[in-house]
């Protein structure tokens, strides 16, 4: 009964594309009409082994595709007419699914495995084709099997766990899934497509195996194997195995006592003498062990019980791991500053020596410093960077105490070195400044190695260096972050870098406009610096100056716009400078709204900012530029009222932003904006709000949002009620309904899930806040229409309240609601508040509290929790 | 086979300043949402202390659920200090105050004047008078380095740099920084001026509870001081000015009535030397108007003209009363149950009517209006109904308005001290 769609499926493939989009068409149309049919012809295809092998590739592309999307909705519409089709074709389509696996084309077999693992991740979590991993094992245990099929097999169990999680099995199945795993990894036995198929699937299955690795004699097994593996002739084999042991570092760190000096010997064989790939991941997993090791310190630091065990592997390994990890520094590449994100033996080893030195502390510097005082001053570059890199590696972990001698003895020698012959050195020298200024220099602490007295000249070697090779040139700009970072929030009165900033203003703007690179890192790194300047300099003496940069920016920004747009690159290069830029403006809008005195500055502007805004705007036609919207959110509170006649211009980009659901950040922002708004126009924000509110309430039910803006659509409806007060009566019959079902959907959500108690507790803040809004928005004239809904928030924050993972900023919502409910509703809610006596101990506890935010409004709301009782 | 993620080069640095911009913004807005939440928390909580009794009604109308203020004041004597936070909110508090919460308190923090329907007696001895500017009224509040005119339904007029203490960002300012000052004025457009007719509190110093006699002196001898009369610069884009005040005697009336001043007259002033200054309606303080003083003889309507019919605007009440904004408030009419309903108006909401002149009766000197006419809700700017005064005064100047003789005549000269003044009584 299936259709004969060989002829389209390969017409789908043709280099004409005029019979391509007809086949397309077909295949479309056909999908629609009749979608059992068009499956079971597709897996039929499939499964055919007279059939071509590309029609049988496109056809399983085609059926992984009909149960799997990206996007969350479309998966699950997916989902669920696949659950609803007629098993009998179901059960015809797994059959030639798994029949698939034993074809001798290596295609049909890879795609039917994606497929098979796409159908598992349907049903097995739904306890449905629970004989699938039955008949996989059987491939497994046949002894006639042949080897295509159990390295298809192995490949497909592979996928099948990758695709579901540990629960959603038995731990029969389990066992069975890893023993025929682990078997098929045994060398003696099997060709070596079928062991890397069993490598491979093991990296997958791992997360399945915690009983297993409770059990001392499977644990054993497991790891002999594994260890095994990772010294098997073949590369991809030893690869494989290496990945799987980074991952056993990171899952099963607390059971690897016993292993540890073997798994030293092999990765440090690995990391001297095998290829780049395999060494890698030798050293990743030295990276790894360090992770687990400092997230214990951490744990143990925030609280004084409760964290996992520390076996201090890298304290014991330090000796042999530290020269390991040096040597690496010795095996740079040529080119590796001219590109972004590059990855070899030198950049692995110099990060996981950051991560060793975060996790040992002090005694690193001993067993590195003689590597950089040999090195330093070698006539090889290589040398010279590897100790310098080796040095500026090491900055954050150990105590500034132990530090600061070293940088101070050393600075002037970093400094010349920025004259190096070579770029590779001047670049890691400028990246070690940088890491000096941001762990060693804090205007407030008593060990800052950035003095009066070496200011001057560490100032004249960054901006002569600023115009040295633009990779070089990126790393002086970050020192200048860092250098301008330390000296915020120093004494008040004055700054160091005051006198310096002219100068390094225009240095950096000059830096953005060089032409000698094509690498956009460069630019964005000096307008980021720009930023990081202006956010940390002393507002007093530089008003003026700031000023003029608001200017300079502003007409850079109109330039863009003049900008001749003729591929979808040039717009994207504009709009990534008009991100720059933007962003330097909201930095500046929000800097000047700091003070009285220099906020008139932005009214000045405000007009000629909020016209090259909407210009910017405007060069997009359906998305909304985040960085525009964000330091427009600035510029509206920097404003106050009369931002009101920029409303009518602005309204439909704020509606394109909130409607953005793709790009959730901008949603997330532009939600923002609208609370920015709401406070610089109160009451005047009125006529946008049918708009703003039911675009909102749209959002809310979209199941496609992401769920992070949930909480601050919320907390945006607390702006909107506390700006129009009673104006917000028409939107209650829609809001509250919301604000219920998301409290009751506070207390479903998973308390084990981090993410999940995460986002709950912003979710309960989000809901809080909107009650806030609305109640004090109604206090003067409509508090009456909260009564009805009186009880039932109370009954939300008393929950809330029991909740142990709360975090303290949504006790302090719960707190400041209890008080806005008394406060709005008065005597109304004496008898409720008799009846709920859990406020009593919770203020009480709040009163006694370290945070002075939350006691003083604890004590606000007993006050006027104390007016209604007496009254 | 997903490979592990690459792991960040330390090389790279890990700060993303968009992220850290979009972070920033975040804590931005979530600090102003908490300020604006605590404003409004704040201004709750103050309500009782800052406001005389009639704005409680203002503030919490809805009298059968709510708190009546006056209940609150008793029992916030039970109220341990030391647990309820301070709930005094001074000028200075509520000039931190955004938007509507702002603009409710300081709608009524204006000492309003009713208007003369008949002369009060011992004009001369107790009384300044003088010429009232043409222009708004404004509370005009100096602190913090700057200065904010609010109008008399408390939305900003200006936001600027003055020489008043505290008014301006000037290094050279004298006197603590914390200082403040609030001033009663008016704006006259045409020469850009704030006249000031009113010193509330000067230097930090309240003088809400001295005499008038005290504040004019005061305001005299001080303003000239800070400089605020001087002409605008950066740091003073307003100037300010004082008005000639006169004893109300013979010379002093002829001169407010008659004398050019530098600016457009809008009738006159008439301030009780022994007044305190008091939020709200007063009849201590008397505004009076003629066509040869004031443009604004006439109420005018939306357009600027003067309807054929009077024009008033009251405030409707919960059961449909029409009342004034009066304390206690004067009903001069109500509503019908049927065509509230229709309308959707609530309680609050300020109407204009007109009035039939057939349909108003003076009975025992008190106005009687027989028959409303709806015209409109009246314009969202206006923050209070008509007062009686003024509803009785606009009747009567359509009809027998009081002269500027007959005020002239109540303070003949030879008028014995203590002898009464017969009251004009209006319309008879």
């Amino acid at each position: 009964m299936a259709m004969e769609i060989t002829q389209i499926l390969l017409a789908a493939q043709s280099a004409d594309g005029q019979i391509r989009t007809v086949a397309e068409e077909n295949l479309k149309q056909f999908q629609q009409q009749n979608l059992p049919l068009f499956i079971h012809s597709l897996s039929t295809e499939l499964s055919s082994e007279h059939k071509p092998p590309e029609s049988r590739r496109l056809a399983g592309l085609i059926l992984k595709n009909s149960l799997d999307a990206k996007d969350a909705a479309r998966r699950e519409e997916l989902t669920q007419s696949w659950v609803s089709m007629d098993p009998s074709i179901k059960s015809q389509v797994k059959e030639s699914l798994l029949l698939t696996l034993a074809s001798l084309v290596s295609e049909a077999r890879h795609t039917s495995c994606q497929v098979i693992a796409k159908v598992a991740s349907i049903e097995i979590p739904r306890r449905e084709w629970q004989e699938l991993i039955v008949k996989l094992l059987n491939n497994m245990t046949q002894p006639d099997s042949p080897a295509p099929l159990k390295q298809a097999t192995l490949e497909a169990l592979g996928y099948v766990c990758e695709e579901i999680s540990p629960q959603d099995l038995e731990q029969e199945q389990v066992n069975a899934v890893l023993t025929a795993v682990v078997q098929g990894m045994n060398q003696m036995e099997h060709s070596s497509e079928v062991r890397l198929a069993a490598v491979k699937a093991l990296y997958n299955a791992l997360d399945f195996a915690q009983a297993n690795f409770e059990n001392e004699t499977e644990r054993n097994f497991i790891m002999k194997v594994v260890c095994e593996t990772a010294m098997a002739k073949e590369p991809e084999i030893r690869q494989a195995s290496l990945e799987c042991l980074v991952s056993i570092a990171s899952t099963y760190y607390g059971y690897l006592e016993p292993y540890m000096q073997t798994l030293f010997n092999l990765t440090s064989n690995a990391v001297r003498g095998d290829q780049e790939p395999i060494a890698l991941q030798a050293i990743e997993f030295w990276s790894s062990i360090c992770d687990e090791e400092i997230q214990i310190q951490e744990e143990s630091e925030e609280e004084d019980t409760g964290s996992s065990p520390h076996s201090n592997f890298i304290n014991q390994a330090l000796p042999v791991l530290v020269p390991l990890m040096l040597e690496t520094l010795l095996k740079q590449e040529e080119d590796q500053d001219q590109e972004d994100g590059v990855w070899n033996l030198s950049m692995a080893g110099g990060t996981c020596l950051g991560l060793i030195a975060r996790t040992v502390g002090d005694t690193i510097v001993p067993l590195v410093m003689p590597f950089v005082e040999s090195n330093i001053t070698k006539d090889d570059w290589r040398c010279r960077e590897a100790a310098t890199f080796a040095f500026g590696s090491i900055l954050e972990g150990p105590s500034v105490k132990k530090l600061a001698p070293l940088v101070h003895s050393g600075l002037e020698f970093l400094l010349n070195a920025m004259k190096d012959h070579s770029s590779h050195v001047k670049d890691t020298t400028a990246w070690t400044l940088g890491r000096i200024f941001e762990f060693l220099h804090s205007a407030s602490s008593e060990y800052s190695v950035l003095t009066a007295a070496n200011l001057p000249r560490i100032i004249a070697v960054l901006l002569e260096s600023i115009r040295d090779a633009p990779n070089v040139a990126e790393k002086v700009c970050g020192a200048i972050y860092f250098l301008a970072q330390g000296y915020e929030g120093g004494d008040s009165s004055s700054s160091l870098l005051t006198p310096y900033l002219g100068d390094i203003v225009t240095a950096l703007l000059s830096t953005a406009d060089r032409a000698d690179t094509s690498n956009p890192r460069l630019r964005s790194s000096a307008y980021e610096t720009l930023n990081e300047l202006v956010r940390c300099s002393n507002l007093r003496e530089t008003s003026s100056m700031v000023a003029q940069l608001l200017l300079e920016i502003m007409n850079r920004l109109s330039k863009t716009l003049e900008l001749q747009i003729v591929s979808s690159d040039d717009r994207e290069k504009q709009s990534d400078l008009q991100a720059l830029l933007c962003g330097v403006l909201q930095v500046i809008i929000q800097k000047l709204s700091n003070s009285d005195e220099t906020s008139s500055i932005i009214n000045q502007y405000a007009d000629q900012m909020m016209i090259l805004f909407l210009q910017v705007f405007a060069c997009r036609s359906s998305t909304v530029h985040e960085e525009a919207m964000l330091a427009l959110g600035a510029l509206a509170y920097a404003t106050g009222p009369q931002f009101a006649k920029y409303m009518q211009e602005f309204y439909k980009y704020l509606e394109m932003g909130l409607q953005n659901f793709e790009e959730y950040q901008v949603c997330s922002i532009s939600v923002g904006v609208v609370g920015d708004i709401c406070r610089a126009l109160d009451d005047k924000i009125l006529p946008y709000c049918d708009g703003i509110v039911s675009q909102l309430l749209k959002n809310l039910s979209d199941p496609v949002l992401h769920r992070s803006v949930k909480p601050p659509i919320f907390s945006c409806f607390g702006d909107i009620a506390l700006a129009i007060g009673e104006h917000f009566e028409k939107y209650i019959p829609y809001v509250i309904p919301m604000l219920q079902g998301a409290a009751d959907h506070c207390s479903e959500l998973s308390p084990d899930d981090d993410d999940m108690q995460e986002y709950g507790n912003q979710l309960r803040r989000g809901i809080f806040e909107a009650y806030s809004g609305i109640l004090q928005g109604f206090k003067s004239s409509k508090a009456a229409l909260m009564v009805p809904h009186a009880n039932r928030l109370l009954k939300f924050i008393e929950a809330v309240v029991s909740d142990k993972f709360r975090d303290e900023e949504v006790t302090k919502a719960a707190v400041a609601v209890l008080g806005d409910l008394a406060d709005a509703l008065g005597p109304n809610t004496k008898v409720l508040l008799k009846d709920h006596t859990f406020h009593v101990e919770l203020l009480g506890e709040c009163i006694q509290s370290d945070n002075d935010q939350l006691k003083e409004t604890a004590v606000w709301t007993q006050g006027m929790i104390q007016r209604v009782l007496v009254s | 086979m997903p490979q592990p993620e690459v792991r960040r080069s330390i090389k790279r640095s890990a700060v993303s300043d968009q992220q850290r911009r979009r972070e920033l913004a975040l804590l931005r807005q979530t600090q102003q949402r908490s300020d604006s939440q605590n404003r409004a928390r704040r201004l709750a909580s103050s309500v009782f202390t800052l406001s005389s009794s009639s704005s409680s009604d203002l503030i919490l109308p809805d009298k059968g659920i709510l708190t009546r203020a006056a209940d609150s004041e008793e029992h916030e004597a039970h109220l341990d200090e030391s647990v309820a936070p301070a709930r005094e909110l001074n000028v200075v508090q509520a000039s931190k105050l955004k938007g509507r919460e702002a603009r409710q308190w300081f709608a009524r923090q204006l000492m309003l004047p009713e208007w003369m329907i008949d002369i009060p007696p011992k004009l001369d001895r107790d009384w300044y008078v003088f010429a009232r500017p043409a222009g708004n009224r404004c509370f005009v509040v100096s602190s913090n380095g700057t200065t904010i005119s609010r109008l008399r339904n408390g939305s900003v007029l200006h936001h600027f740099p003055s020489s008043l203490p505290n008014g301006s960002r000037t290094r050279d300012s004298s006197g603590p920084a914390s200082s403040y000052c609030v001033l009663d004025c008016i704006f006259h457009e045409p020469d850009q001026t704030y006249y000031v007719i009113d010193m509330v509190c000067w230097r930090d110093y309240s003088l809400y509870d001295c005499t008038a006699e005290f504040r004019f002196f005061w305001l005299n001898s001080k303003l000239a001081e800070s400089g605020a009369c001087n002409s605008p610069s950066t740091y003073h884009r307003y100037r300010f000015s004082v008005v000639p005040i006169y004893d109300c005697n013979q010379a002093g009336l002829h001169a407010a009535y008659s004398t050019s001043m530098p600016y457009t007259k809008d009738g006159l002033l008439f301030f009780n030397k022994h007044a305190h200054y008091q939020t709200g309606n007063t009849p201590l303080a008397l505004v009076w108007k003629d066509n040869f003083c004031s443009q604004y003889f006439l109420d005018t309507d939306s357009q600027g003209l003067v309807p054929t019919q009077q024009q008033v605007v009251l405030e409707m009440q919960e059961d449909g009363k029409l009342t004034t904004s009066d304390d206690p408030p004067v009903e001069f009419g109500s509503l019908e149950v049927d065509f509230i309903q229709k309308s959707e108006f609530r309680a609050g909401n300020l109407l204009r009517f007109a009035i039939k002149d057939e349909s108003v009766r003076v009975v025992d000197g008190k106005l009687e209006i027989g028959d409303l006419q709806f015209i409109s809700k009246s314009n969202r700017a206006r923050a209070f109904a008509d007062s009686y005064s003024k509803v009785f005064f606009q009747y009567a100047a359509r009809h027998s308005p009081l002269k500027i003789e007959d005020i002239a005549a109540s303070i003949l000269p030879n008028l014995p001290d203590d002898s009464p003044i017969v009251d004009v009584e209006m319309g008879s």
